[in-house]
């Protein structure tokens, strides 16, 4: 399949851009943990197309139980204890997409995620593009935005990151970005990413 | 006791294997294959009868150390069993059940214990697969057993029936799954105590087993679980006629057994169910009786359940199996319980209910973190259920959703296309 297909294949299936990349930096036939893998889409994709030994966790037990039946092997808990009980470097890639920013704790489950997997696919929305900049000093007010539709009050999100804070705590604690993509729509931005991209997918592995 | 009985006014006794509703017909069924083994498929393929077949193993080595002769199984098959046998799954039992797992019995002309999972297009589907269950080692309901014959004296075992453990319930069953030429079962799988022979499968015989469903169960029994089945035991021995367990050529304990289970009727179900079954409702009265007959229906209920047992299960074999379980634990003489999986090399499927507190969440969740302490494929879900530990027995469209789906991936898996 070429990567024409792949992308049609995921985007059609999935909607959501952020998967595109992440089917195309999965290799194939590696070992995969999705944290936060709602109805097991993206694992069964993976699954099916790249022949991966996809495994994931998810808190809500409607999705748990669509994504078993579905046939992927899901476990219902949060997202922190679900890596505990992993042995160091069991997975080849560990995925947390659009999830770390409702982490009450990111930089642990990080290095968590750098323990449990040789490589960290982490995707997040850019809190850094220029929408999200523009509504807050014209309104004064906390941003509203196609990205971050919530009221201050009822967010899931409890932390805001930019793409630029993202590389620099990459920086600070040594871990290496493999790769990086940014994404407008279905587009990737490759110019002035922390005021452009909407959605930023990293790579990460620990060490230098 | 009321002049109704109950059996006309409540919903059924799961854990009695008898009264599961049997889910509406499908087409399907007149196709199905003419089955061997004793499933006789009718044009109505939910209400396909059953018979209980037998098979006779010379010898048994139990944990305890004594080895059982002419050891007795009864066990009923359910679909076909495909060319290069590799669609057989193993049904386990819990507690009180028998081999009669699913259909119609025609013998007794009641349906299976988990007749709402077993059967054409059901979670355990028979028109895929080729489903066995076996009543375990100790029981009552033709597998041998204290109330079975002793050959070397001509009488009844009674409580010369060594102890058994779940370990020797797996070990027979192995012998079972052997004669019927199965090298490898596609899947093991049970509720309660039925789940812990699942666990015990997968670690005893990795080889033999590539998926295990272990439901509302545990890999070691607590000591709340143990209280329990010792108020049973105790219930049962402080009855006059359990005469210490020789009662087979007179009366049984009945009264003892009764009450206890009265009590095990209690932990299978919930504080939520029994309020919406009964909650304080009067029993054919508007106004207490100001005595010690029945006022409440709860009482009613317990008393129904408590006389019927009676006629269909022996004291001894509370005794033993109850021990059995009370003895269970898969990290026995293990550093821990993920050590304990060592040798597991089945993938698994773990499911346990919210209101069961008798097999609460917690121990699911512990034989999961095992699990993956190991990296062991595993898949883990907690339904939400009002109905206590009877929920695995109940018909759940979310539980048969997942069997189905994780059987499929299970197959897909074992033979690559």
């Amino acid at each position: 399949m070429s990567r024409a297909d792949d992308h049609a294949a995921v985007a059609g299936l999935l909607d959501r851009r952020d998967y595109l990349m992440i089917a195309e930096i999965v290799e194939p036939g590696s070992s995969v943990l999705d944290l936060g893998c709602g109805g097991g889409e993206l694992l069964a994709w993976l699954h099916d197309h790249k022949r991966v030994d996809a495994r994931g966790v998810e808190i809500d037990g409607d999705k748990v139980q669509t994504a078993i039946a579905r046939g992927v092997s899901v476990f219902q808990g949060d997202i922190e204890h679900g890596l505990d009980d992993f042995p160091d470097s069991t997975f080849d890639f560990i995925i947390l997409s659009q999830t770390l920013q409702e982490m009450r704790y990111p930089l642990h489950v990080l290095q968590k995620m750098l323990r449990v997997g040789k490589r960290a696919i982490v995707t997040f929305p850019n809190f850094g593009h220029w929408t999200v900049r523009a509504s807050h000093l014209m309104s004064g007010r906390a941003p509203r935005t196609r990205l971050f539709p919530y009221d201050w009050y009822d967010s899931p999100n409890l932390h805001f990151l930019t793409v630029e804070d993202f590389i620099l705590l990459c920086r600070q604690q040594h871990w290496t970005i493999e790769r990086q993509v940014f994404l407008r729509k279905n587009r990737e931005v490759r110019r002035f990413p922390n005021l452009f991209a909407e959605v930023a997918v990293f790579s990460i592995r620990s060490g230098e | 006791m009321g002049r109704t009985p109950w059996s006309a006014r409540v919903p059924p006794d799961p854990l009695c294997n008898r009264g599961i509703r049997v889910p509406a017909t499908r087409e399907k069924a007149g196709q199905r294959p003419a089955a061997d083994r004793g499933v006789r498929p009718t044009r109505n393929s939910m209400s396909f009868t059953v018979e209980t077949q037998h098979a006779r193993f010379p010898s048994l080595s139990l944990d305890c150390g004594v080895t059982l002769v002419d050891v007795d199984v009864a066990y009923e098959t359910y679909g076909t069993l495909n060319r290069d046998r590799s669609n057989a799954i193993l049904i386990l039992h819990a507690f009180s059940g028998d081999a009669h797992a699913a259909g119609i019995s025609q013998e007794t002309g009641q349906p299976g214990w988990w007749a709402s999972m077993i059967g054409p297009a059901l979670g355990f589907d028979t028109d895929r697969y080729f489903v066995i269950c076996s009543n375990v080692l100790g029981g009552c309901r033709g597998t041998t057993g204290p109330g079975s014959i002793n050959p070397e004296t001509g009488k009844p075992y009674a409580m010369n029936f060594p102890v058994i453990t779940i370990a020797d319930m797996v070990r027979l069953q192995k012998l079972l799954i052997d004669s019927l030429g199965i090298a490898k079962l596609l899947a093991v799988s049970g509720g309660s105590m039925g789940g812990m022979q699942a666990l015990q499968w997968a670690v005893a015989y990795p080889d033999s087993v590539s998926a295990a469903i272990p439901i509302a169960t545990t890999a070691r029994h607590s000591a709340q679980q143990i209280a329990f089945n010792e108020v049973g035991r105790q219930a049962i021995m402080a009855d006059p006629d359990w005469n210490n367990g020789d009662y087979y050529a007179g009366n049984p304990p009945a009264r003892g057994l009764a009450v206890a289970r009265m009590v095990g009727h209690i932990t299978f179900m919930s504080d939520a169910s029994m309020r919406e079954k009964f909650g304080r409702r009067l029993r054919d009265k508007d106004a207490f009786g100001f005595d010690f007959s029945v006022d409440f229906e709860v009482e009613s209920y317990l008393r129904y359940r408590g006389s019927r047992f009676v006629d269909r299960f022996d004291a001894n074999t509370y005794l033993y199996i109850t021990k059995a379980m009370d003895y269970f634990d898969v990290a026995h003489a293990k550093p821990s319980l993920a050590a304990a999986f060592d040798p597991a090399k089945a993938r698994f499927l773990v499911i346990s209910f919210t209101s069961d507190w008798l097999y609460p969440t917690y121990q699911s969740r512990e034989i999961v973190s095992a699990l993956r302490g190991r990296n062991i494929d595993v898949a883990f879900c907690e339904l939400a259920a009002d109905y206590g530990h009877d929920s695995f027995l109940l018909h759940n469209m979310q539980l048969t959703d997942m069997v189905r789906g994780f059987l499929r991936s299970v197959e897909r898996d074992a033979v690559p296309s």
